[in-house]
């Protein structure tokens, strides 16, 4: 199994991920998307570590992790303040600072 | 290149690839959360596969352990049991979010195959991957970072806590 092959799997979980931040308007599903974006992130990073032999990059896939962490506690408090709100977690009606 | 590898690889990304298409095209959140435990546990077998043991485990430990808990939490508090009708955005996104992913996949493949080939794939140690060589990494090289990324999980605790609390 050659690295290269692991980073088109990784390039096509990107394009999912992103096709499904731009498509779904439900503000869990948009976080869940955003998640998948960023494990395929993550694979192509411990891709080279394996590929370069170093192990800087599974570092790296470490604190992305950490991160995914933190955005997922926020993102999620976020949501259910904007529930308290508007009812509803659709993202298209969060419209006040619309130009 | 062992054959269990290849076979591994074909079943893990079969099982990425579509639990990743119910993550964004199911109605129902609780079926694409659970759809997205899949993805995490096939990532980590990847990274299994890879020679990253630690971060498999931390991969299920922190993604399919916690974060996913918590997403599931909030579903369930929340009981959104349907996103129908939420489903498809307006006219502009129909249409321009197969573009930009299709824009976003000729970037990635372009920089995927035109790419320079890089070194190749070797195996130095059987260190490679471990929690002892990733631990000496992250407290010498990486140690001023590590001690930020806990300040910023201290101030996301802290953000959460005041965006979710009704009042303070």
């Amino acid at each position: 199994m050659e690295p290269q092959w692991v980073l088109v799997l990784s390039a096509v979980l990107f394009t999912i991920g992103a096709f499904g931040v731009l498509w779904n308007r439900g503000a869990i599903t948009i976080l869940m998307c955003v998640e998948i974006m960023l494990n395929a992130g993550n694979l192509a990073f411990i891709a080279f570590a394996r590929q370069f032999d170093s192990a800087e990059g599974q570092i790296y896939a470490f604190f992305v992790m950490t991160l995914a962490a933190a955005e997922a506690a926020v993102g999620l408090a976020i949501v259910i303040a904007l529930f308290r709100l508007r009812e509803s977690t659709d993202v298209d009606e969060l419209n006040l600072m619309k130009w | 290149m062992g054959v269990l590898e290849t076979v591994g690889f074909i079943l893990l990304t079969t099982l990425t690839l579509s639990s990743a298409l119910v993550v964004v095209f199911h109605r129902s959140p609780i079926i694409s959360a659970l759809a997205l435990v899949f993805n995490l546990v096939a990532i980590a077998g990847f990274y299994l596969l890879l020679n990253a043991q630690f971060l498999a485990l931390l991969q299920v430990i922190v993604y399919a352990g916690a974060i996913m808990v918590l997403i599931l939490f909030v579903i369930m508090l929340l009981s959104i049991t349907n996103e129908s009708g939420l489903h498809r955005s307006g006219r502009i996104q129909t249409v321009m979010a197969p573009l930009i992913a299709l824009g976003c996949a000729a970037a990635l493949a372009f920089a995927v195959f035109k790419g320079s080939a890089g070194p190749k794939y070797v195996v130095s140690s059987t260190e490679f991957g471990t929690v002892r060589s990733i631990g000496t990494d992250l407290f010498t090289t990486f140690f001023y970072a590590f001690e930020t990324i806990s300040l910023l999980l201290v101030v996301a605790m802290v953000g959460a806590v005041l965006l979710a609390k009704r009042r303070l």
